[in-house]
Formats: C-alpha cells, structure tokens, sequence
C-alpha cells in the first residue's frame, strides 16, 4: 500500500487565530497527505506526544503571536529528546523575515510567512518527508 | 525478539507508533509483529462507539478515559478513525482537538487513522491495530468508528461492547425502528441530554428496545452529556456491566475470534480491492462495446494475479 505523508498541523502557544492552520490543513488533504489536527493552545509538550503516538512525518505549527523565537527551541529540545530527530518541523505564520535565518539554524526545515502560495506549502511538505523520513511520493511499502 | 518490538512491549511510545506503522501499512515487518503481538491479545475488553458525525463520539470518548483511569490502572488504547477523501485520498483527522486535554495523560495512547476508502466503519487497519494494542497490554481499548451511517455495522464484529450515539433532532421513532445501526447496539447512548428533545428520544429508541426480543443481553439505554460529564459514571457501570456479562457467557473470547475472522477478511479484501484497481486502470476502454466481456476479462486478470 502507498505510504501516505502523515502531518500534525498545531497551533503552538496562546494565540486564537487558527484559519491559516486550517487552511493549510485542508490544502494537505487535498494533496492525498493524513493530517491531524490539534487545534488551538498546544504546548510544545503536547504537539510532540501528539507526533509520537500518530507517528507523525512532518509537524507544522502555526503561531502569529510573535512568540516564535520563545517557543520554537523548547520544540525541538524537546522533539531531540524523544528521539523524533527523523521528523519534519515547519512553521508557518506572522514571522518577521529576519527570523527566518534564526528559525532554520535552529533546525527548522521550512517557514512559510504571509503570503506564501498553498501549492508552495504542499511541495516544500512532500520534500521535507522525503528528507526526513525517505518517504517518496507514489512508493508502495 | 526484534527491537523495535522487544521496546514496544516494555511501554516506550515511539516504539509502540513504530510498530504500529508498520502494521497498518502491512509491510512484511508489520505483519511479522502482528502475529508476534496477536499471541500475546486476548484480554483487552473493546468497547466501540459509533454514531453519525457530529454526535459526540470524540467527546464522549474524552470522558470514559477519564472515568476509566480512575478505575483501572491498565494504560488506555483509542484508535480514532475519521474519514479518507475519495478525491485525494488525503484525510483531515480532527478527533484530537475533543481530547486535548487528556493527550498529556502518561496512561492514554491515541492513534487516528483515515479509513482509506474502506465503507462499512472500521477498516482492516483498525481492526489490526486494536490486535495489535491488545498485544501490547491496552485495556480497555475504545474505537471511534467513522461517523457512521444506517449501514455501517461492521464494528459488530470489530469490538465487544458496542455504544451507539444518538443525539436529539436527528428524526423520530420510524428511524428507531429501522434495520441497520439500531439493532447492533449493546448500550444506546442519548447524548445532548440537556438539549429538550433528549427525553422524546429517549423513550423512542426505549419503545423500539422494548419491543423487540433480546436472548441473553437487553440493550441498554442511557442519557448522557459528554460535554457537561453528566451520566459518564453510570455508562462506564453499563459498558463494565456487559463486559462480565460476555465473560460469564462466555462471549468474550467468541467475540475475540470473530474479531480475527473479521481482520483476516478485510485484509484480504484489501489486497483485493488493490489488484482490482490495479488491472481495471490497465484497462483501454475504446473498444466499449461487450459489457460482460470486459467484466469477465478483467475478473479473469485478477483473478490470476491473486
């Protein structure tokens, strides 16, 4: 059976706004890829239990607090610490292009900001898994 | 015993949502493991909850973690399935959000899983992961099925305690009395109780219980609200009810091989439906003539290739 890109959308932090992460969400369904949603609030303890359990490829976590660059580290100390070192880490959202440099030393793979076209977020998405996981698009296991 | 495994069996996460994986995608691996886990199953109590969408099913699961957590101290499985597209294939699971906030729980283990084009409620990849859960030691394991319809009863030969949820507004006795996902019931669920019509409801989905006949166990009806936690205590007491009802009828372990029988089918039905795919897109219709012909053949080609 076709391996099918299994993605965690979250909204990370105290933020309310969760549209673009639905919209985003959508988008990846309609490209064939499993999303699970988590919804609004997540700590960056939560959205990793979460991509443990479904086995997530790629998680992606939208914030337009500001609170990137606060909440984005403890995420991947935390996905390091439980091994998740084979998962794909995107974030999306109101991020200040000088950040972005500093998101992707940090070991984020990609950060879409405003504007950014749906079908770029699906491409960049299928690449990540297949970076990160191995997983080609159309391979049978 | 292979690591991965050997690792799963002693309770660490990624190892029991690795082995999992590979189960539900059926690589060799996965199937080795699955027998592996199949011979340690047989004592989860499986309690599955089915109803249309938008009835509560994943926040009425919320609630019977927390209520069983305070009673038992196994760890809980939940498989959670939600619909594929039939477009893309893709799948937008969205259970988790009316369980935020047990998913922190260290005694909780939830799996989503998109049913891939399988109608009928539970796929042959859920059915392997509650086998295989049951292995690694979950009990209870609770089973949302996909909102389900007036047909989707396949869950009847999926899990041992069957919760139908049924919410006011959504029609009148005749619905009640209909064949389908009314008769495969253990306990029927009235959920929305605060809601006025709950009482008009409840008494129909009564009238149409009482007015059948039942040998052994008499479906249960209850008033519950997921939301406000009110009626979660009595239907936990319902579910463990008719568990010690199966085991003391010995139901229970009959349950568990129809379970399998049910797996090993929908496994092969799987393997099918792909090799029919598989030759009917091979298939150049230009010459569209011979209806039966093309059947025929096509039947023929999958046939030898199985």
């Amino acid at each position: 059976m076709e391996k099918r890109i299994k993605v965690i959308i979250a909204k990370l932090g105290l933020d309310g706004h969760d549209r673009g992460a639905k919209v985003v969400a959508r988008a990846l369904k309609d490209a064939g890829m499993e999303v699970v949603y988590t919804g609004l609030r997540q700590t960056p303890s939560q959205i990793v239990k979460t991509a443990i359990q479904e086995d997530a490829d790629v998680i992606g976590v939208s914030i337009l607090s500001g609170a990137h660059l606060e909440l984005i580290p403890p995420l991947i100390n935390l996905m390091k610490e439980n091994g998740l070192t084979d998962v794909g880490l995107i974030v999306g959202g109101v991020i200040p292009p000088q950040d972005v440099e500093k998101l992707k030393s940090m070991g984020v793979d990609e950060v879409f900001l405003p504007g950014s076209s749906l079908k770029e977020i699906v491409e960049k998405v299928k690449k990540v898994a297949e970076k990160k996981r191995g997983i080609k698009i159309g391979q049978t296991t | 015993m292979d690591k991965l495994l050997e690792n799963a069996l002693k309770g660490d996460e990624l190892s029991i949502s690795r082995v999992l994986t590979k189960i539900e995608y059926m690589t060799d691996e996965g199937m080795k493991y699955l027998e592996e886990l199949s011979k340690k199953a047989g004592n989860a109590h499986t309690i599955g909850i089915t109803g249309i969408p938008g009835a509560g099913k994943s926040t009425l699961i919320s609630s019977l973690i927390e209520e069983f957590s305070k009673r038992r101290n196994k760890k809980i499985g939940v498989v959670m399935i939600d619909p594929s597209s039939p477009i893309s294939m893709g799948s937008f699971m969205g259970n988790r959000i009316r369980i935020q906030d047990k998913t922190m729980m260290n005694n909780v283990f939830i799996r989503s899983i998109a049913s891939r084009g399988h109608l009928g409620g539970v796929s042959s990849e859920a059915i392997m992961l509650i086998e295989a859960m049951d292995g690694l030691g979950f009990n209870p394991i609770i089973v949302e099925t996909v909102g389900a319809g007036q047909t989707d009863t396949e869950v009847v030969s999926s899990v041992h305690t069957i919760t139908v949820v049924n919410v006011p507004g959504t029609g009148d006795e005749i619905q009640a009395l209909k064949a389908g996902i009314m008769e495969i019931g253990d306990i029927y669920v009235i959920n929305k109780a605060e809601y006025p019509e709950a009482d008009v409801l409840y008494d129909e989905i009564k009238f149409a219980i009482d007015s059948g006949n039942w040998d052994g166990w008499k479906p249960l009806v209850l008033k519950v609200s997921a939301l406000k936690k009110i009626g979660i205590k009595e239907l936990v007491d319902a579910i463990e009810a008719h568990e010690k009802y199966l085991k003391e009828s010995g139901k229970f372990t009959k349950k568990i091989d129809e379970r399998r029988k049910k797996m090993i089918e929908l496994i092969i039905r799987r393997k099918i439906d792909e090799k029919i795919s598989e030759v009917i897109n091979k298939e150049a219709l230009d010459n569209w003539t011979d209806l039966l012909t093309i059947v025929n053949r096509i039947y023929d080609d999958v046939k030898k290739s199985l």
